[in-house]
């Protein structure tokens, strides 16, 4: 089949590979042209590509709407090698085109909000020729993402996995010469990598498993493989969705792989809200969701899955009541977010699952670029602040909530969408995330009582951090001299903050209770989906623990707002719970003594005993070195002059003495010669008249 | 008159000898010369004998034909010949063939 072969609906889907190739365009440009043409230049490239590719993307909506059974866009062949065979093409059905609109709508907003939030940045940190290289792999990261998203074969999908991974890594350490130390962006960016490696380990043993019970990576034979021989290869389905999990552990930061997120914050925020918190961390869930057809086979898998989900969820919250820096809240509440989507796939509810995913975009981009806005509003006066003769020069964190305070009169717009998007996040009516959590909640309620529990417990904790993070930033008195004079930022940061809260407002209207738009826009692709119904019960519950959870928090931090250098007032209350908190329970000391120490021990033995010892001194120098040198000393000395020269010279000799043998018959007579010729042809003739 | 074929051929191989003497013994280049002439010609005479022997007859004409080329041919090697001790003499201001050896191993 070649590209033209195919279309059977409509010329639409034909366009699907720019959704690729226009990213990459934009890239292209900005790689050869971008130092010359300049900052605005490059940003209109940038998010002029994601932009059209955003279009495409709804073009390829307007195509579903008639065909919805969707169209695979067979590219090119890439890898066949006996039984294996590896298409390079594009699915273009509900679920996928569902993910190109999020992330390729949420990306193009947060293009131009990095427009002017990098602007500024690159200034502040005094590198300003770093602005081209940040769209540049802003680009690729889009490109990427829809290389996972359009994948048809669990191994393009890897591509796209392992690319975007690549991006978040570049990008985390966008500011590698800085940070801790001078390498706390770089160090964050390793163990982003590193943690995902784990897991993409367990994706890559998935997919051997995969080709060696099915024969084949494609989506469709292998859901056909397991959908008519699923039973008897339940075990072996059981392993591969098991192994998927880890993979999406890893890439969804899931327990106990969830360490890498809260770091990745060390990149610039409009990296946060696109990469760290709408688009790639929900790779992981929607590869479960596409692998819907594999987890309904493995109910081990899929209890697993919703357990760790609702675990993951739960834990993160608890982490995220006790931080204190702005971003880092907002990471565990990522996480958080992700443990629901998590556990909402793990129990069957893929709409459920992949409504959250993104109405959670809408709102966590809000709050990551929200928190930008005020972070950029602090930092901004800060160095004008430091370039005043006499001021004070103590180290000063534009991310510490302790520093903030009373901003709500300093930036308005940001403080309203911060609202917004908090309320969202919290799950109070009739934002967005209150129906897609909702119908977690209503789903875990009818399947799963601990499930529910759990959720529902983050839930409150949710609207609790939520609500202490608002009071902490925007209410009170201001607790530094950069918070006191911050200013709100330009519009090309503010407009798309309006859009997404927007978004966060109407988001709900996706899958509404008794409509269930997205319910049967995704039942084109996801067999067997079924819309939740609407549980009163669930809903007041949840809206009640939410109200709860905002009114302890104003009694906590609104009623008496913190003064500069007051104590937390949870830590009153809590204790040494709190210490644990503010330390993320010591889950990375945990891995640091369990983990690292021991595999740094390895390494030291490997490296300094096993490799520089015994490799290196004994066996290379003392065997390997030894026998070559008294080898080749041997061999220079008794075998090459006494053998090969002696042949050689042997040669030459017996040449020399044959010839001057030989010289002797050339007299120079003439007639010695005319004698010889003369016996010479008396002879033949003898011979000729004899024989 | 009708000399058997035999007598002429005897001669033909008396001739041919001396002329092998001559190259063999003589030292003089010009006699060398002339004995090669010598033997060609003694060929030239078992050629016309062995034609007539085959009376006549197309074949015969061989025989004649092979003659007069080896009468041209000698003609040719004289001129060489004669000229290249020419060329000798005027170098070595000697025609003794054993006094030209400096090709010797």
């Amino acid at each position: 089949m070649t590209y033209l072969e195919i279309a059977p609906a409509g010329g639409l889907y034909l366009y699907a590979p720019l959704i690729i190739g226009l990213p990459i365009a934009g890239l292209l440009v900005n790689i050869f042209f971008g130092r010359r043409l300049g900052e605005r230049f490059v940003s209109l490239i940038a998010s002029s590509a994601v932009g059209l590719a955003f279009l495409i993307a709804i073009l390829q909506l307007i195509a579903l709407l008639g065909h919805p059974e969707g169209s695979t866009i067979m590219l090119a062949d890439w890898i066949t090698i006996g039984e294996l065979s590896v298409p390079w093409s594009l699915k273009v059905d509900t679920l996928s085109t569902t993910m190109m609109l999020m992330v390729t709508g949420v990306s193009t907003l947060i293009h131009i909000y990095a427009i002017g939030y990098m602007h500024e940045d690159v200034r502040f940190k005094g590198d300003p020729g770093r602005y081209t290289r940040f769209f540049i792999f802003f680009n690729l990261f889009v490109a990427t993402m829809m290389v996972l998203v359009t994948a048809d074969n669990y191994l393009m999908m890897f591509v796209g996995w392992e690319g975007v991974g690549l991006c978040s890594y570049l990008l985390i350490g966008f500011w590698y010469e800085k940070g801790a130390d001078g390498i706390g962006n770089a160090v964050a960016g390793k163990k982003a990598f590193v943690t995902n490696r784990i897991g993409d380990f367990g994706f890559l043993i998935a997919m051997f498993l995969i080709f060696g019970a099915a024969g084949s990576l494609r989506f469709e034979e292998v859901f056909h493989w397991a959908e008519t021989t699923g039973l008897a290869n339940a075990g072996v389905i059981t392993a591969i969705t098991l192994f998927m999990l880890l993979g999406a552990t890893g890439k969804s930061a899931q327990l106990p792989l969830f360490v890498w997120l809260p770091d990745a914050m060390a990149g610039p925020t409009p990296v946060s809200a696109l990469i760290h918190a709408a688009t790639m961390v929900t790779a992981g869930i929607y590869m479960i969701a596409r692998s819907a057809p594999l987890f309904a086979v493995a109910d081990i898998s899929s209890n697993v899955t919703a357990f760790i989900g609702a675990a993951t969820a739960l834990f993160a919250a608890t982490i995220a009541v006790g931080q204190f820096d702005i971003k880092r809240v907002l990471a565990y509440s990522t996480i958080s977010q992700l443990g629901f989507m998590m556990a909402a796939v793990g129990l069957g509810a893929y709409v459920a699952g992949m409504f959250h995913l993104v109405a959670h975009a809408f709102f966590k981009a809000l709050l990551f670029l929200s928190a930008g806005s005020v972070i950029q509003g602090v930092e901004h006066e800060h160095h004008r602040l430091e370039h005043d003769p006499g001021a004070h020069a103590e180290p000063f964190d534009p991310q510490d909530m302790r520093n903030m305070g009373g901003l709500r009169s300093r930036m308005p717009i940001t403080f309203w969408v911060y609202l917004i998007g908090a309320l969202a996040l919290s799950g109070i009516p009739p934002l967005a995330g209150f129906f897609s959590k909702d119908e977690i909640l209503a789903d875990a309620s009818m399947s799963n009582n601990l499930v529910y529990v759990l959720l529902a417990a983050a839930a409150f904790l949710t609207a609790f951090y939520m609500g202490r993070q608002i009071l902490m930033v925007f209410f009170g008195q201001a607790r530094s001299d950069a918070a006191g004079h911050a200013r709100e930022n330009p519009p090309v940061m503010t407009v798309p903050l309006m859009m997404l809260a927007g978004l966060s407002i109407l988001g709900g209207a996706l899958n509404l209770p008794g409509v269930h738009t997205l319910t049967d826009w995704l039942e084109h692709t996801l067999e067997h989906v079924h819309a939740t119904e609407f549980n009163m019960l669930v809903a007041v519950i949840s809206v009640g623990l939410a109200l709860a959870a905002i009114l302890l928090a104003w009694t906590l931090y609104g009623r008496e707002t913190l003064k500069t250098g007051q104590p937390d007032p949870l830590r009153r209350i809590l204790g040494p719970l709190f210490t644990a908190l503010e330390n993320k329970w010591w889950v990375d000391e945990l891995y640091e003594f369990l983990f690292i120490r021991p595999y740094v021990r390895i390494s030291h033995f490997l490296a300094v005993t096993l490799d520089w010892r015994f490799w290196h001194d004994w066996f290379h120098d003392r065997v390997l070195g030894a026998t070559f040198r008294n080898g080749t000393r041997w061999l220079a000395q008794s075998f090459d002059l006494k053998v090969i020269d002696a042949a050689a010279n042997g040669l030459g000799n017996l040449t020399q003495g044959a010839a001057l043998g030989l010289r002797k018959l050339q007299t120079g007579y003439v007639r010695t010669y005319a004698l010889a010729l003369f016996v010479g042809v008396m002879l033949v003739l003898t011979y000729v008249i004899i024989a | 008159m009708n000399i058997p074929a035999s007598y002429v051929l005897s001669l033909s191989g008396v001739l041919f000898s001396l002329g092998i003497l001559g190259v063999l013994i003589r030292r003089n280049a010009i006699v060398i010369f002339m004995s090669i002439e010598l033997m060609l010609n003694s060929a030239n005479l078992a050629f016309i004998t062995f034609a007539r022997m085959l009376g006549p007859s197309p074949e015969a004409l061989r025989g004649h034909v092979m003659v007069f080329f080896i009468i041209a041919v000698a003609a040719a090697e004289v001129a060489v010949g004669l000229a290249l001790i020419v060329t000798i003499f005027r170098n070595k201001e000697t025609i003794n063939v054993d006094e030209v050896n400096s090709l010797q191993g």
